[in-house]
């Protein structure tokens, strides 16, 4: 689907809702996001920010209505509360093999550059159990930015972050924003709301 | 290619991630040796060896149990096996790859149990190394499907036996049969017919079992 700004449209909800067992935690919802844009999503905890990345990410289905992302799962970058990688392997290794099943071209070069942006080039060699919650933030971040991606959904980028590393994450979104749709849930708002293109706040 | 790529990716950091942690191998050696240290102890002296292989089976059979439980440990921390299945590679890939790191870790415990069988109980015949080798075949495919099941679910220590065993039943039905009777044949086709449909069928619905 087009739109009148040559923007194709990336993700589609219609009365998209969620529950898991009795408990109703999306409902009712209409979304149109389009290439390039930033969606912020808002809300207090429990208001199924984290359910609507992963909704969007695929890794759950819609319960009622309906969700479109019109995008291959290997152009989708994914951020989560937790950070998808293996603990008894090494930060280096673990880049390595999401480097290898997304089949990244020149995957070292791209991985040891991600590893020197986001600080973690000197811990390459240390096992990801020994890092700080932080250092695993940015971990996932570089295993996020790997391959590419054309749509990335991040939940709570900031989380755990010291301000150094937050600015980085800021620098970071501002140069994606515009060529990347995003979707960023978060309780910092402020951090994201000058890039955004749409909010949506959940209750 | 790019399918096999992506397995031997897999299955080497299954293999790395266990020369880490060393969780699951030392637990199944030291496993099986002791039941057939408990088995010889406990069978009487005059007891057949019919009987005998019986055991081992069984022995076999819980030692695999043993590593398929912990099949998924790694990947449940973390939520990993989320970033696997977001992965481009084909999801049956995950379920060959961890097949393989299953059938080493058995191979592995086997390589420890038979010398240990042979010398409490019987020598070690070329019938039971052929049923044992087609059986874990069998274990792999349909142990690594029901330990990724089982994995998801908060009741997995008790899902996992409760399908796993039930399934497995044909296995040991072979395997004792192939190891008792004078033509084996029969009894080792059986197996791997087993073999062939059930790794069809795990391959083919692994994907199902780990996305919702």
């Amino acid at each position: 689907m087009g739109s009148e700004t040559g923007r194709v449209t990336v993700i589609s909800a219609r009365g998209l809702g969620r529950r898991f067992g009795s408990k109703r935690v999306l409902r009712d919802l209409d979304l149109e996001v389009r290439s390039g844009e930033v969606l912020l999503v808002t809300g207090p905890n429990g208001s199924g920010k984290s359910t609507l990345l992963a909704l969007m990410a695929g890794l759950l289905a819609p319960t009622e209505g309906e969700l479109e992302v019109d995008l291959p799962r290997g152009r989708i970058g994914y951020l989560a509360h937790e950070s998808l990688v293996y603990k008894e392997l090494t930060a280096l290794e673990n880049l390595d093999l999401y480097g290898r099943l997304y089949h990244v071209p020149e995957r070292r070069e791209t991985i040891g550059a991600l590893l020197e942006r986001f600080g973690l080039w000197d811990a390459r060699h240390q096992r990801v159990g020994s890092f700080s919650r932080g250092m695993q933030q940015r971990l996932a971040l570089c295993r996020v930015l790997l391959h590419g991606p054309e749509l990335l959904l991040l939940d709570e980028p900031h989380s755990s972050l010291d301000a150094d590393a937050s600015s980085l994450v800021d620098v970071l979104l501002s140069e994606l924003a515009g060529q990347t749709t995003m979707a960023v849930a978060t309780h910092d708002p402020n951090r994201v709301q000058r890039l955004a293109t749409q909010s949506l706040v959940l209750a | 290619m790019t399918y096999f790529a992506d397995v031997a990716a897999l299955a080497r950091k299954d293999i790395l991630l266990e020369l880490r942690s060393r969780d699951t191998l030392p637990a199944m050696l030291l496993f099986v040796v002791s039941a057939l240290v408990v088995f010889h102890f406990s069978l009487p002296s005059e007891a057949s060896a019919t009987a005998s292989t019986g055991l081992l089976w069984i022995a076999l059979l819980f030692t695999a149990l043993l590593g398929l439980g912990r099949a998924f440990t790694a990947e449940r921390e973390q939520r990993v096996l989320d970033g696997l299945v977001l992965a481009p590679c084909d999801r049956s890939a995950i379920w060959l790859a961890k097949c393989l790191g299953v059938l080493v870790f058995l191979g592995v415990a086997e390589a420890v149990a038979l010398p240990a069988y042979g010398l409490f109980f019987e020598p070690v015949g070329w019938e039971l190394v052929a049923a044992i080798l087609l059986a874990n075949l069998g274990l792999a495919a349909v142990g690594t499907l029901l330990a990724a099941m089982a994995a998801a679910s908060r009741a997995r220590e008790l899902l996992l036996p409760l399908l796993f065993l039930p399934l497995v039943i044909p296995v040991v039905v072979g395997g004792v049969g192939a190891t008792v009777v004078d033509d084996p044949g029969r009894y080792l086709g059986f197996l791997a017919l087993y073999d062939l449909i059930f790794a069809i069928l795990s391959w083919a619905s692994f994907e199902y079992v780990v996305v919702e």
